[in-house]
């Protein structure tokens, strides 16, 4: 029996709630029509249709035409740019320069900056799409692609002044790659107990303090920190500061040894008095902790893309193989035992997607995902954890060997229940808003 | 010579990446539900007109593409790589199984008088039927120069310089426009399509067709009576002297005894 199913059987009760909850939250707000086969044609024009028409209501995960031309480039690019290098960027522990560049020149690192500083002017839905799509080839391109575009682009255009946006977002779309400083080796899941401080001093304020599990840092050039500016007033002292890379005083460490998700580069970070003026205070004073969470609302989404796309890539490469190899005189697809295995995890890996699109489209018209997206991506961290175990399996040996690419999604999916909020701090998040609900 | 016309030919063909499997009934190859893409010959066309657009050289690319509704993504991708507007020429399902490149040439040369285009720009062949014969047969109707299997085009005056890839190796021409090119895969290498490109592509005008509309029958002049697949392989073996490998050769009756 899987894990996921003890899971859910042991939670069965909380979680019938919360299912239950769920389909009458959506109801409410979002009525799906059934689509007859001639409506499929039908919807193709009604794509012109505003979400406030109420008459016509579409799946969240039907896609529009032109999100349907931006997954197959993505697709296109990613197999033929990003699949020759996967194995040796994983061995290597390293993200080419090329690869780098060329999602910098199609546009997927800046698909929600504004067309007037250079980016690709869509939203949030699209940038997931790109996320999930990198993902089903290397899921350590897609978290460099998510960082960037679903935690520092966002709060950049969110909470920039007009300065900062012409300074920094030009800069994010083409060539500059972002980092987010937030935890550090005391306070992970805990993050506003965070000690790095930011002291005052005339105009500026001096930073202190290290960072840990810093993605994206070895490349980066823009680091935005949260740092403590008034530690009497506990987290709501908490301030974003953008720091710039030759900021004297500030190093970057050693890149961490990972088990997955090699390629992107994970390392520390230190602040050594360096000098930040107040015009790199990103958003309002003290208000660090309230931009995290709410950032992370829409980095978890994104996150849940990144599982889901690697549970769909590992799926891919092992169903394939169960349709050629052959054992006792037929496929080994075609063994009963198989079947059931491979439809439980692709049923799986649905509920997730239409889950996370579900939550894209909801976060794109404004309303909350708090919930969401916490269930989301606690789902698609246990989706990605049993289909990557399941298609090693299905594979047999070879799946076992690095010649093959399941062991790579196997070893990189480990990540998705711990970074971005653990899967533990996701299940009381949603604890939290059932009770905030009022019907627990 | 100000800005070129330029017609590029679009064909949709199942992705080059699909296992292709013959229908049980033997008559063709399944191709409902089947990932379709623009032919990848076709796509390095659209590139390259881009380019000559990008440099100057074209004023306006013109995709064309002949064939069921569907084909209208295939278009919308040409668009979204930089083609200006696009024309659809609608074949339906059915016709479109025995559609001949004699057929398309004559679409693509009324295409090509009627939107006064200076070149008519095709991949060198399709990769489902590789009959390598539309652009060469586009000329000939038109009575245009052709250059083929281009892998370099550039322009002096009022010519054009084409090197071809040719079976000794490299030949280098010079025809004058109004002219046939076919492209060949080392001409470049097609961009991707880019989110604002794919939205730029929404606003582009697409017209829709039919073959009577230029006057062209498009009936079949040919049936099909069979699609098989290739023969097995047969398992090589391995042999351990030349002698053996002599002798087997001798049985086989390959060699003379």
């Amino acid at each position: 029996m899987s894990s996921v199913f003890t899971k859910l059987s042991a939670n069965a009760k909380s979680w019938c709630r919360a299912s239950h909850m769920l389909m009458l939250a959506r109801q409410q707000t979002w009525q799906t029509a059934a689509l007859s086969s001639k409506a499929e044609t039908a919807s193709k024009s009604l794509f012109s249709t505003e979400y406030k028409d109420m008459s016509v209501r579409l799946p969240a995960d039907l896609l529009s035409p032109e999100e349907q031309m931006m997954k197959d480039s993505v697709a296109r690019l990613a197999a033929e740019k990003i699949q020759p290098y996967v194995a040796e960027m994983d061995e290597q522990s390293h993200m080419r320069q090329d690869v780098i560049k060329c999602l910098f020149e199609n546009g997927l690192m800046g698909v929600e900056i504004p067309e007037e500083y250079g980016g690709t002017g869509s939203k949030f839905f699209m940038a997931n799409i790109v996320i999930e799509e990198l993902a089903k080839v290397d899921p350590a391109v897609s978290v460099f692609c998510d960082v960037q575009n679903t935690l520092i682009n966002m709060l950049f255009i969110k909470l920039g002044n007009d300065e900062q946006k012409e300074k920094y977002l030009p800069r994010l779309a083409t060539d500059t790659v972002g980092s987010f400083c937030l935890s550090e080796a005391e306070s992970g899941s805990d993050a506003f107990a965070l000690r790095t401080s930011a002291v005052k001093d005339g105009n500026d304020y001096i930073l202190n303090g290290t960072k840990v599990w810093i993605t994206n840092a070895e490349h980066a050039d823009v680091f935005l920190v949260m740092a403590n500016a008034d530690s009497s007033a506990g987290y709501k002292g908490i301030t974003c500061f953008i720091v710039d890379k030759d900021m004297p005083g500030f190093s970057i460490g050693k890149k961490e040894n990972k088990l997955g998700i090699r390629a992107s580069s994970t390392c520390p970070v230190s602040l050594d008095s360096v000098r930040v003026p107040s015009s790199n205070i990103l958003g309002e004073f003290g208000k660090g902790y309230k931009y995290a969470i709410e950032m992370l609302n829409g980095g978890r989404i994104g996150i849940a893309a990144q599982m889901l796309g690697l549970a769909q890539g590992c799926f891919n490469h092992a169903v394939t193989y169960t349709q050629d190899r052959k054992q006792f005189g037929q496929r080994v697809f075609d063994f009963q035992g198989i079947q059931h295995q491979i439809a439980h995890a692709a049923t799986l890996i649905q509920l997730g997607r239409v889950m996370m699109c579900n939550a894209a489209r909801r976060h794109e018209i404004g309303l909350s995902v708090v919930k969401e997206a916490a269930m989301v991506k606690y789902f698609a961290g246990e989706v990605a954890t049993h289909v990557t175990s399941k298609s090693i399996e299905w594979m047999g040996g070879v799946g076992y060997t690095k010649d093959y690419p399941v062991e790579k999604y196997y070893r990189d999916c480990k990540v998705g229940t711990i970074y971005e909020g653990t899967s533990n701090i996701q299940l009381n998040t949603i604890a939290k808003c059932l009770e905030q609900e009022g019907l627990i | 010579m100000s800005g070129l016309r330029v017609i590029v030919g679009c064909k949709r063909v199942i992705d080059y990446a699909v296992k292709i499997r013959v229908k049980p009934d033997k008559t063709g190859v399944i191709t409902d539900g089947v990932k379709h893409s623009m032919n990848p010959f076709d796509e390095i066309a659209v590139e390259e007109a881009v380019r000559m657009k990008e440099k100057k050289l074209a004023s306006e690319v013109i995709a064309v593409s002949c064939g069921p509704i569907q084909c209208q993504e295939t278009l919308r991708t040409a668009m979204a790589m930089g083609a200006d507007k696009s024309i659809h020429v609608e074949v339906d399902a059915a016709t479109y199984e025995n559609l001949q490149p004699l057929h398309v040439a004559k679409i693509l040369s009324k295409v090509a008088q009627e939107e006064k285009a200076d070149i008519v720009f095709t991949g060198k062949q399709a990769i489902d039927d590789d009959c390598n014969q539309t652009g060469q047969m586009v000329a000939a109707l038109l009575d245009w120069p052709q250059a083929t299997f281009a892998s370099k085009i550039e322009k002096a005056n009022g010519e054009l310089t084409v090197t071809r890839e040719i079976d000794g190796g490299l030949e280098t021409i010079k025809v004058q426009v109004p002219a046939v090119l076919t492209a060949d895969l080392r001409l470049n290498e097609p961009r991707y399509a880019t989110l604002p490109n794919i939205m730029k592509a929404k606003k582009k005008p697409m017209a829709k067709k039919k073959p009577a509309d230029y006057g062209v029958d498009v009936g079949p002049r040919q049936s099909i009576l069979k699609v098989e697949d290739p023969p097995v392989r047969q398992a090589g073996s391995k042999l351990d002297s030349v002698e053996t490998l002599v002798t087997k050769l001798r049985d086989a009756g390959l060699v003379p005894s």
